[in-house]
């Protein structure tokens, strides 16, 4: 097994043997819940598809904020609890280190998010939607946790705690959803980069109402790239330090 | 075939403060070393370099004939290292851990069981396989730190204080499971425990503010520092005259009162522990109650000492 596929393991049984893994878990389960039957069921009546789509965006929120919790830990904990040392003395890249880090995450969120299908199965026994817009929605929320989760990863390879490590990526994360209100009181071409940037205003409302667009696909994939990417660089520059 | 290690101007900034500067040392293969420094001297920064964790700023670094800056990662195949704090993950047990220890560091997944029994049974951790890290005591957290060091057969194992914290029990068997790796693997190990150090190590490397002041054996750092070891005599009667008595034999040179009450006098004199006969012989010659030779005590403590005793620079 690569060296990835072993961090990734390890880390992921260490997140379903910790009690924060299920109280996170628990958190967006209740909190989705509730949301979902307070506003997408709620009030006046609605197209199946409406309530779905408004499913996705409140599910987006939870799993943005869960992203956050998730990776907090991934870097930043091993480096109070000095077992990084374990990993930056063997014979394994930074970069496999990240990744397994990220892919145990990751694999928690699809875990939790997969676990909301409930709702949705709801709304397909009692009203009528698409398979196409149910599939379009989840994988939005993948891409969006994915790309959060790489922020969280990055913000946990700069901090030296977990709780700095969660203030660090919430800043990154917020900074990159408030370009959409930033582009709304900006002029072009200041306004096309704050668009282009936006995390979740202009990249995941196609996927919340079921609309799959590869300049989506993309961006969440760019960020992910690029957050992973400095977390590396962070890493190495550990080494020098 | 090259020394295991071979440190030429080792240097090693933290900002402008250079925590280790222009190191210079070899070890040779199959010898236990010892490191030993004062804490700030600046052994973990060497160990931390030697064990590729951290990156050198200066100087030039090979283990194995192999360059650690050009290729870290196939040195870190061949290390063994065990930093201050043992790297264990609380919620796993140790069989556990100790597997996924052994493939990080490149043994097949098949082989690894049979690699992690062989590591317990070196370090005397096989009962506690099944149990929770969390859960063990701090004797069985060094044993098991030890344990995930070797457990990929290194050429080379690094031992940042691996007796840190323990009690003397504890310590004896610490000191039992590295005399049972000595001539397996070539062993670098840093300590407080000057007693250890002596007891476990065939060289001493001696670091004082970020520099080697001074390295050879135990034997050979007394004779380099004047004193040639220290004898302990303990005598019934006044000490003056047990001085004057030991000094008649060639090659004793001062003597230093321990400790004198009730009659009894503990006596540190200079010279070699070979001259105890000689001495002993002296003393009750001159009519003095010889109650206990022995070789000094104290020696290596008072070598260190000596050695960093300088100012700080």
């Amino acid at each position: 097994m690569s060296a990835t596929l072993l961090i990734a393991r390890r880390e992921l049984g260490a997140y379903l043997r910790s009690m924060t893994g299920y109280v996170i878990a628990a958190a967006v389960l209740i909190i989705n819940g509730l949301l979902f039957n307070a506003f997408a069921l709620g009030g006046p009546d609605k197209l199946s598809a409406e309530v779905l789509s408004l499913f996705f965006y409140f599910s987006s929120g939870t799993t943005i904020i869960a992203s956050v919790f998730i990776s907090m830990r991934l870097l930043a904990e091993e480096r109070q609890t000095g077992t990084l040392v374990l990993l930056t003395s063997s014979p394994v890249h930074d970069w496999e280190i990240v990744l397994g880090k990220f892919l145990s995450a990751f694999a928690f969120l699809a875990i939790i998010t997969l676990a909301t299908v409930y709702m949705p199965a709801l709304i397909f026994v009692n009203g009528k939607i698409s398979f196409g817009h149910l599939v379009a929605g989840y994988l939005g929320l993948l891409l969006l946790g994915s790309a959060t989760l790489a922020i969280g990863t990055f913000g946990s390879a700069l901090a030296r705690t977990q709780v700095l490590a969660a203030i660090f990526s919430g800043c990154m994360v917020v900074a990159l959803i408030v370009c959409w209100l930033l582009a709304k009181v900006t002029e072009r071409p200041l306004q096309d980069v704050f668009v282009s940037m936006a995390l979740h205003g202009k990249h995941f409302p196609p996927f919340q109402s079921g609309t799959v667009h590869l300049r989506d696909v993309v961006y969440y994939l760019m960020v992910t790239y690029i957050a992973l990417f400095s977390a590396t660089r962070v890493m190495e520059a550990r080494r020098w330090r | 075939m090259p020394s295991m290690i071979e440190v030429k101007g080792l240097t090693k900034y933290y900002g402008e403060h250079a925590a280790i500067h222009d190191l210079n040392f070899a070890i040779d293969r199959g010898e236990v070393i010892g490191f030993l420094g004062l804490n700030g001297a600046g052994k973990t920064t060497t160990l931390k370099v030697l064990g590729c964790v951290l990156l050198p700023t200066a100087g030039q670094v090979t283990v194995d004939g192999i360059d650690i800056a050009r290729d870290p990662h196939e040195i870190r195949r061949r290390i063994g290292f065990l930093p201050d704090t043992p790297p264990l993950y609380s919620d796993m047990t140790v069989g556990r851990y100790l597997t996924f220890a052994a493939e990080l560091r490149g043994v097949p997944g098949a082989e690894a069981g049979k690699a992690v029994a062989e590591a317990e049974e070196k370090t005397a951790t096989r009962e506690v396989d099944g149990e929770l890290i969390s859960s063990l005591s701090h004797g069985y957290r060094q044993r098991v730190g030890v344990a995930q060091a070797l457990v990929h057969k290194p050429k080379l194992l690094i031992l940042d204080e691996p007796t840190s914290g323990l009690d003397p029990v504890q310590i004896v068997e610490m000191r039992q499971t590295i005399h049972l790796l000595k001539g397996e693997h070539t062993i670098l190990l840093s300590s407080h425990i000057l007693s250890e150090i002596s007891q476990t190590c065939d060289r001493l490397l001696v670091i004082q503010h970020g520099e080697i002041v001074a390295q050879g054996s135990e034997q050979e750092l007394a004779s380099s520092l004047g004193g040639g070891g220290t004898i302990e005599v303990e005598v019934a009667g006044p000490s003056a005259r047990a001085i004057e008595a030991a000094r008649t034999v060639a090659g004793i040179g001062e003597g230093t009162v321990l400790r004198e009450g009730d009659g009894i006098a503990l006596i540190s004199l200079q010279g070699a522990p070979d001259l105890r006969p000689k001495v002993a012989r002296a003393l009750v010659q001159n009519g003095i109650d010889l109650l206990r030779i022995d070789r000094g005590a104290a020696r290596l403590e008072s070598i260190f000492l000596k050695l960093t005793a300088g100012p700080p620079q």
